[in-house]
């Protein structure tokens, strides 16, 4: 399956070619090659340096690349301009710290974009963003401030905000990794309910247990290099390279 | 006490003449500063350079230098323009460098990942500082601003030297008259501490309703 949608490139939601990109003299993404389908579910893991961040970044051009083309839905990544700027608003991203406007409440927060990107009336953004809210199960911190909520929440709002732009493709980068251990659960509910629906998502994290519940195809990075990609029952069970394997010794072993 | 009654109109006007100049170029200087922060934090390089130069001129140019530039080196060279009028641009151009300077170290509290979230949800890089950035930076900086403008209310006072009749110039005036110093300049004086603690005490009231918590 893995193969199979490596070469299906035309139909691909995502696709990368031969992408390099430098931080000065390392080398952080080698020639990545990726395929990701309408409706699949990819997790990128590995250990930290290895490139996983900067390669989900680089889809939506918050990291420009020095070579390669990167396609959303068989659109080349355009550079700076009006016409990135529409790419980007088909693409939604949470970050790992979340990242809400400080000076906004939770409501405005999530109907910001719609407003003033997608030039949707105030009382429909509104009325969208409440549902969203309530979907991800924080609609009655809706006139708070970000401040005032717990780590949980804020990206359970951030996740919100970004589905309310009606993405094409939701890129996580490591989501959960800022969060209180007992916050991380209810953020990946969350990512697993959009996942079920059929969500297109690319997700960086540590969290194996995510992977092997709502991946489609796991990947595997290690020093800017694609290792290996297989579905998680197969990654999990039967990696077939030492780099995969130590790796997943020294993350699953406590 | 006589002194001040006996000139209440005059010294009155005087005052408005003050306030009506601290008030105009406070306004118009926080509107041009956030527009040379703009600029500066632009990704555009001639319009930082031009940002930078504006602010470096005017923080190193005396402000009475410029008043005296504008005042008697403009008309010669053929631009005309009431003395009021003039006295409050050149403080408004003035302060607006310090109200850059103010305004861009706000910028700088407001995380890179404040501007990423905007630019990934689409708005363009005008929208992510019109509505994400520049209100973030003000809010971090409104003690800052309100030194500025108590600086700025005290600076009318050099517009006497280039012939405005605003309060210091009224008082001087009266002083003439009556040979009162003591008395004439420490009401003045009684009048700019009224002024600077009236924009102390507001700005500490809009820090306390819109300061940001993290």
């Amino acid at each position: 399956m893995a193969a199979e949608s490596n070469t299906n490139r035309a139909a691909a939601m995502v696709s990368l070619e031969s992408v390099n990109k430098h931080f000065g003299d390392l080398h952080v993404l080698k020639d990545i090659t990726l395929s990701v389908q309408p409706r699949e579910v990819v997790v990128v893991v590995g250990p930290s340096g290895s490139g996983k961040s900067t390669l989900c970044r680089a889809i939506n051009r918050l990291e420009p690349i020095d070579s390669g083309d990167i396609r959303i839905d068989g659109h080349s990544l355009p550079t700076e301009g009006a016409e990135l700027a529409k790419l980007r608003a088909d693409v939604g991203m949470v970050f790992q710290s979340f990242n809400l406007f400080a000076h906004r409440t939770v409501l405005d927060n999530v109907a910001l974009a719609p407003i003033k990107v997608r030039k949707t009336k105030r009382a429909v953004a509104e009325a969208e963003a409440m549902e969203l809210l309530e979907r991800v199960g924080i609609a009655e911190k809706a006139h708070h401030l970000p401040a005032q909520l717990s780590g949980g929440q804020q990206q359970r709002a951030a996740i919100a905000r970004a589905l309310a732009m009606h993405p094409k493709v939701m890129l996580f980068d490591e989501p959960t990794s800022a969060l209180d251990p007992e916050m991380v659960g209810e953020v990946l509910e969350v990512m697993v309910s959009l996942a079920r629906e059929g969500m297109t998502m690319i997700v960086v994290t540590h969290e194996m247990g995510f992977a092997r519940r709502a991946a489609d195809r796991v990947v595997f990075m290690d020093a800017g290099q694609i290792v290996e990609q297989n579905t998680p029952a197969a990654f999990f069970d039967n990696a077939q390279t030492d780099r995969a394997r130590s790796f997943l010794e020294s993350v699953l072993s406590h | 006490m006589n002194i001040l009654m006996e000139n209440f109109g005059l010294l009155l006007e005087a005052l408005g003449t003050t306030l009506l100049m601290a008030v105009v170029a406070g306004i118009g200087s926080l509107i041009l500063g956030v527009l040379v922060t703009v600029a500066r934090v632009s990704p555009i390089p001639i319009l930082r350079a031009a940002a930078f130069g504006y602010v470096q001129f005017f923080i190193n140019v005396p402000l009475l230098a410029l008043l005296l530039l504008a005042v008697f080196a403009l008309p010669d060279a053929g631009l005309i323009l009431p003395l009021l009028p003039t006295a409050i641009i050149v403080l408004t151009f003035y302060e607006a460098a310090y109200v850059a300077e103010a305004v861009r170290s706000g910028v700088n509290t407001v995380g890179v990942g404040q501007i990423e979230a905007a630019r990934a949800l689409g708005l363009s890089l005008g929208q992510s500082l019109r509505l994400v950035v520049i209100p973030q930076s003000l809010r971090a900086v409104v003690q800052p601003l309100g030194n500025v403008m108590i600086a700025l209310a005290m600076n009318t006072a050099l517009a006497a030297v280039v012939g405005v009749v605003e309060l210091t110039s009224r008082v001087n005036k009266v002083n003439l008259v009556y040979a009162q110093p003591i008395e004439i300049f420490t009401a003045a004086g009684l009048v700019y501490m009224a002024i600077a603690l009236a924009i102390g005490l507001a700005t500490g009231w809009v820090e306390r309703n819109v300061a940001i918590v993290r």
